[in-house]
């Protein structure tokens, strides 16, 4: 079978796909690709199915020693590997991918044609980070097997539409208890903190008055924008908490998803309110573009 | 919400459904339906599932050693409750637990039931480490924490009952509606 080697893994580089769904009700988020825009284009380029399972890559990128020929495809940010992005590369045999630290945001995505034939555990391959399940990390010297799951020939090179480009601004529609609060998350300006995983992006910024404490825990969801007595906003990620007990003013929109997966410790974000029609529109105008690549 | 929960189940375009204590979050693909489509679609499931019996609830057994360095929090509890240890013991496991959601964390079951006396506030500051299968207590809720992981519920046991196995068909020992039962452990021992 084709295999590739891992001879460094980098920061963090774990196998995803798009996620584990369907196990929610046993507390069970559904983890998946933190950019999935990303995963999703480099899959359709390379010839997948969209939720092939690849690599993703987080501020350090990977050095990956191909054993036979393949073709893969690098996508969401520059991890300086000096190869083309958002399109099929073929490498040869004996030849060595190696990324580097990130030149833009947090992270790049490695799919090979073919897939990576990662075991799946409750229906995914995604890695779980924080609970172990679907597996762990890379590391140095893990040998993965080449899928021959590919549906289609590779395609040509995408680009990535410019006006998608800054990072820096999400927008989110009303969260389940918007009026408790007085719209002060979309007049400030947060700095994304250190102690961001993929539980969880954790802002900081000018304090922000919180009615927690007055509600009954409830089920939350990817993107949700939560209030803890601190003030201070958290933007619930892929492995986030299925349930939760912090109010929520504002839920980060789908096509906006794919920033949260390339926001880097350090960077500054606003919020900008849309309604769902809006947000519903902005998805649709996404996945045009990735279903016309 | 465990009927409504159930009755969700592998409708096309829900991708996952979170119950609570008196709610459902349902996270649904919305290039496949619309708002008021699942709406609809609530309205008609919870019609349907009020007419059919529900299945009598299983009863689950847990296996419990209380105390000492499995219960850190044992004396705590006691004293919160002016009982003894033992007492507090009596209480926790001669009591029916029913499981109102899972959630939070993986396979963490929320039980209802726990005796108001021994309902006792979280800690102020959770620890960082809390052992797979501790018995806990938080607030007036009871609860079981599945995997390694912090958490700021007073523990007062521990079981060996594996309540999350990802290889195991299916991977959760307990789903909501359950009855639990909590039962001591012979000499105490895990």
């Amino acid at each position: 079978m084709n295999q590739l080697r891992v001879l460094s893994p980098g920061m963090l580089t774990t196998i995803q796909d798009l996620g584990r769904f369907g196990w929610a009700h046993q507390g069970v988020s559904a983890s998946g690709a933190a950019d999935p825009l990303a995963l999703r284009a480099g899959n359709l380029l390379v010839g997948n199915a969209e939720n092939a399972a690849g690599m993703e890559m987080t501020l350090i990128g990977a050095e990956i020693a191909f054993e036979h020929d393949a073709v893969i495809a690098l996508t969401g940010s520059d991890f300086g590997a000096g190869l083309p992005l958002w399109q099929p590369v073929a490498m040869r045999a004996g030849q060595t991918l190696h990324c580097r630290a990130t030149e833009s945001g947090a992270r790049c995505y490695l799919c090979v044609r073919g897939g990576i034939a990662a075991s799946k555990i409750m229906g995914s391959a995604s890695v779980h980070v924080m609970t172990g399940v679907g597996g762990r990390p890379l590391q140095k010297g893990d040998v993965l097997a080449i899928g021959s799951e590919a549906v289609r020939r590779p395609r040509s090179a995408a680009r990535f539409p410019e006006p998608w480009q800054p990072r820096f601004t999400l927008r989110a529609t009303e969260g389940p208890q918007a009026d408790s609060f007085a719209g002060q998350l979309f007049e400030a300006e947060y700095t994304v903190s250190e102690e961001s995983n993929r539980m969880g992006l954790r802002l900081r910024g000018p304090t922000m008055p919180s009615p927690s404490g007055q509600m009954i825990t409830e089920g939350v969801a990817l993107g949700a924008v939560q209030v803890p007595p601190d003030g201070q906003p958290i933007i619930l990620f892929v492995e986030h908490q299925t349930t939760g007990g912090y109010p929520k003013p504002a839920n980060v929109i789908s096509a906006d998803f794919w920033k949260l997966g390339q926001l880097r410790p350090r960077d500054q974000v606003r919020f900008e309110s849309v309604t769902i029609e809006r947000a519903l529109e902005l998805l649709r105008g996404q996945e045009e573009w990735l279903y016309s690549l | 919400m465990a009927r409504l929960t159930h009755a969700l189940h592998g409708v096309r375009g829900i991708l996952n459904l979170h119950p609570a204590f008196v709610s459902v979050l349902i996270d649904f693909d919305p290039r496949l339906r619309t708002h008021r489509e699942i709406e609809e679609l609530v309205w008609q499931r919870m019609e349907a599932a009020e007419e059919r019996a529900s299945a009598p609830a299983r009863l689950v057994e847990i296996p419990v050693a209380y105390g000492g360095e499995n219960g850190p929090d044992l004396e705590d509890v006691a004293r919160h409750a002016d009982l003894s240890p033992e007492e507090v013991v009596t209480l926790h496991s001669g009591a029916e637990y029913e499981v109102s959601f899972v959630g939070f964390s993986t396979c963490f079951p929320y039980l209802s039931g726990l005796p108001a006396k021994l309902a006792t506030p979280r800690l102020t500051a959770p620890r960082k480490h809390v052992a797979a299968g501790s018995i806990a207590i938080g607030g007036a809720q009871a609860g079981v924490y599945p995997l390694a992981s912090p958490g700021g519920w007073r523990l007062i046991g521990r079981t060996s009952a594996k309540l999350f196995d990802p290889h195991s068909e299916p991977p959760a020992l307990l789903k909501m509606g359950d009855r639990v039962r909590f039962v001591r452990a012979p000499e105490g021992k895990l």
